[in-house]
């Protein structure tokens, strides 16, 4: 197991926005663990979560990897509210006919580093995968997505989109996000988008003038900002659970 | 109802208003014309206290209240509805939640109860059905992919469920088919033809004045307010054109 012996550090293209500090200190075991998962031929597995840790924990890093068998389908959506550094990492491979459905949100204020890593190998033909990750930032925190999707050459039909979007409500707040692409078949979409930006003033004013003060304006925006990265998930339950802890954390936060 | 006196504002050091006044009762319907240009949308913003409008002179009293002092959200609370000529789109909000959200802020700002998601839903489809607009309309994203006439009639909805005293409607009727036009002017006959409401309809044309007689009609030309007459005005307009009229 040579890959539990050595520390990332930020030199590393795959970490290269992570918190230093929390590296430096962290047990090389518990940073290099995969958790595994196999979703039989055919059928559904689903994870959803909330990382909330308070900024007494130096930091959290998830990473699973898991393996969808012909036809199956497997969906992920995380919150990540917490910090000082949360990292959740998800490498799918897919094989004929699966499917992977991803929606993550971060959200986070004064020196928060979050974020989502993913890799999504298409192994074989007519395999889909949508992935749909949205950062809103306040304070001085960073909001990470590096989204890698591999089409291996037999992989025809394959069907892959990626789209990031980031919201910095302060100035100071920051996005970064890479997406990577290696495509060996020639029969294949893939698609990927990705914008960083602050509230439009434009519906901001509109809001007003129906008399929304600034504060639930801005709330509603960032709501409905969110609410895309939970709109593919076919639990609606979960999916409303994600929201309400993002608008609960939103209210909490100074902004 | 609402005084505007001398009123001068610039937009990025370029003054557009140069010393307007109008007076407003309640009961009346005000119609202000005028060529591109001319400050008709500036004066709907500056009511509308939209950011970017700076006033240089003058004063605005709507309802007692000195307007200018208030926030945007602040004057709607108070009872003014500022109908958009391009309204935006919230891409993610809904029309229901959108307007349960603006109508219970107003309402908490007047020291009122808020609607509950029930009662809110009986009133948006008594308005909806008002201007022929389905609930399936209002549960769709705020003038997500709705066409020129959808979000003006939906402009016209939102102000039968604020339900304001005062409305500035600026070029509601841009962008409208001649059906669309009818509805939009039965929908401000509806909400706002009442002996306590007035409304300032802000228009290029005369076609709109069809159906909603106005009791005076301003020409506006180059900041300021030419000439004042009744609904001929906008007639002799349309036939003669604003050079000659407003000479």
């Amino acid at each position: 197991m040579t890959e539990a012996a050595t520390l990332p550090t930020t030199r590393d293209e795959d970490w290269r926005y992570a918190d230093s500090e929390f590296l430096a200190a962290a047990n090389p075991q518990a940073i290099n663990h995969w958790r595994t998962l196999t979703v039989p031929a055919g059928e559904t597995r689903a994870r959803y979560s909330e990382e909330s840790s308070g900024a007494q924990c130096p930091g959290s890093v998830e990473r699973y990897r898991v393996h969808v068998e012909r036809g199956g389908r497997f969906e992920a959506f995380h919150l990540v509210t917490g910090g000082r550094y949360v990292r959740h990492e998800i490498e799918v491979t897919l094989e004929e006919g699966a499917h992977f459905e991803f929606g993550g949100v971060t959200l986070g204020g004064d020196d928060k580093v979050q974020e989502f890593v993913t890799r999504v190998i298409h192994a074989e033909p007519n395999a889909t995968s949508n992935q749909v990750v949205r950062a809103v930032q306040w304070g001085k925190s960073t909001g990470n997505f590096l989204g890698r999707i591999e089409v291996v050459r037999d992989a025809q039909k394959t069907d892959a989109a990626q789209n990031f979007r980031a919201l910095l409500l302060e100035r100071g707040a920051s996005a970064n996000t890479k997406p990577e692409l290696e495509i060996f078949a020639d029969d294949v979409k893939c698609a990927h988008g990705a914008a960083i930006g602050a509230l439009d003033e434009t519906a901001g004013y509109y809001m007003a003038a129906r008399g929304l003060p600034p504060e639930v304006a801005r709330k509603l925006q960032v709501q409905a900002f969110i609410a895309d990265a939970f709109a593919n998930c076919s639990n609606s339950d979960a999916a409303d659970r994600l929201l309400e802890g993002a608008l609960l954390k939103l209210d909490g936060a100074v902004i | 109802m609402l005084k505007i006196d001398n009123l001068s504002a610039e937009i990025g050091g370029k003054p557009i208003l140069k010393g307007l006044s109008l007076f407003i009762n309640a009961g009346e319907i005000h119609a202000i014309m005028g060529p591109n240009g001319a400050g008709k949308s500036t004066l709907a913003y500056v009511l509308g206290g939209r950011p970017g409008y700076e006033v240089t002179g003058g004063s605005v009293t709507f309802m007692g209240k000195d307007l200018l002092e208030l926030e945007t959200h602040e004057r709607a609370a108070l009872g003014l509805f500022l109908g958009f000529q391009y309204p935006v789109e919230i891409p993610g909000v809904s029309n229901v939640q959108f307007l349960r959200e603006a109508l219970n802020a107003q309402r908490g700002a007047r020291g009122e109860a808020p609607l509950s998601g029930g009662e809110f839903l009986k009133l948006a489809k008594e308005k909806a059905s008002l201007l022929k607009m389905d609930m399936e309309m209002l549960k769709r994203q705020v003038n997500v992919g709705f066409s020129g006439g959808e979000k003006k009639r939906a402009e016209m909805v939102q102000m039968g469920i604020l339900d304001p005293v005062f409305a500035v409607l600026d070029e509601t009727d841009s962008g409208l088919d001649i059906d669309a036009l009818r509805i939009v002017g039965d929908g401000i006959n509806t909400i706002m033809r009442k002996p306590e409401r007035a409304v300032l309809l802000i228009t290029h044309y005369q076609r709109l004045l069809d159906y909603v007689k106005p009791d005076f009609v301003h020409v506006l030309a180059d900041g300021r307010i030419v000439k004042t007459g009744g609904p001929e005005l906008a007639l002799r307009l349309e036939e003669e054109g604003y050079e000659v009229v407003a000479a």
